[in-house]
């Protein structure tokens, strides 16, 4: 096996480690589909815009859990926001962190809030590390000459 | 001379990462595609701001901008998809515009609502390739529609000036 070949497979090995472990869902794969030749950086666009998007959002969060008097209203606003763009791009954990926000908020229950808030940024945390691998490894694999592997 | 045969879709999604989603969604699909951020800002572009204003310079034949279909999401902060749908639809040189709404929350009194106004179709996010194939045959009939009403606008005029 040639160093190519070898950064496929671990691409490969990679790709699917993210989907068994639910960091990512099959939209990932819908975003990939959408990347050609006229867009080949789409996927990591998309993604770059939701690393913004989302430490923007997990800023509001945190600032508005730190109000004297907690809007729950917008907690939730922005928790149903993040809940969008993590499921947009198929970042499945991260969904899911998020829906966890809606009871708390109803409850108004501040603590349960914030404790909902330190999960959701360890997610984040985690996710966007594994995405900077997962870029990583597609680089490498250019850089060598070699082609990025596709699913399917 | 050459004819642009290309469909124009105008976004509206308060989300960048949907926002980003939907434009390649329809570019990948041959439509040509603007995308906004706000309700307000889909009336500005089509030509409608607060009040409709009609002075006698303005034929409208075309809108500002000329758009043959609006997607728009629901949840948006200040005007709501639904508010913008209603907007369109109460607009005499809008209302022909077929409307497709989205959201990520399946709510059946939701979807009916917006139905009911005059939605063509409600796509639930995230919206994939198969929602934008269904939107082509919603264009096409309302090329035809408008050429229809266009043709019958001329008569309509004529009768005016037999009132006057």
């Amino acid at each position: 096996m040639d160093v190519v070949q070898m950064l496929q497979r671990q691409f490969i090995d990679y790709m699917n480690s993210l989907y068994s472990e639910y960091y990512l869902d099959d939209q990932f794969n819908q975003l990939q589909k959408l990347a050609d030749e006229s867009s080949p950086d789409f996927v990591i666009e998309v993604v770059t815009l939701f690393f913004q998007d989302s430490e923007k959002l997990l800023e509001n969060l945190s600032k508005a859990l730190e109000q004297p008097v907690v809007d729950f209203n917008q907690v939730a606003n922005h928790a149903h926001q993040f809940k969008g763009s993590s499921s947009s791009i198929g970042a499945h954990r991260v969904k899911n962190q998020c829906v966890k926000f809606r009871a708390y908020c109803e409850e108004k229950n501040r603590e349960g809030c914030l404790a909902c808030l330190q999960e959701l940024q360890q997610e984040y945390i985690v996710l966007k590390k594994k995405f900077e691998i997962l870029f990583q490894l597609e680089q490498d694999i250019v850089q060598k000459g070699g082609i990025v592997p596709t699913k399917d | 001379m050459a004819v642009d045969t290309q469909f124009h879709v105008l976004a509206v999604d308060d989300s960048i990462v949907d926002r980003k989603l939907i434009e390649r969604l329809l570019t990948t699909s041959s439509f040509h595609v603007t995308a906004v951020d706000s309700g307000t800002k889909a009336l500005e572009l089509l030509g409608l701001q607060g009040n409709e204003t009609r002075d006698s310079h303005h034929h409208d034949h075309h809108q500002d901008a000329e758009v043959n279909l609006i997607i728009t999401d629901y949840c948006m902060p200040g005007m709501t998809g639904y508010d913008l749908l209603r907007k369109i639809k109460e607009s005499e040189s809008l209302k022909d515009i077929p409307v497709v709404i989205m959201s990520s929350e399946n709510i059946p009194a939701r979807i009916n609502r917006c139905l009911e106004e005059g939605a063509e179709e409600f796509f639930l996010k995230p919206v994939r390739l198969s929602d934008v194939d269904k939107l082509k045959p919603h264009l096409i009939r309302s090329k035809s529609k408008v050429q229809y009403s266009l043709d019958n606008k001329i008569s309509s005029y004529e009768i005016h000036d037999e009132v006057f």
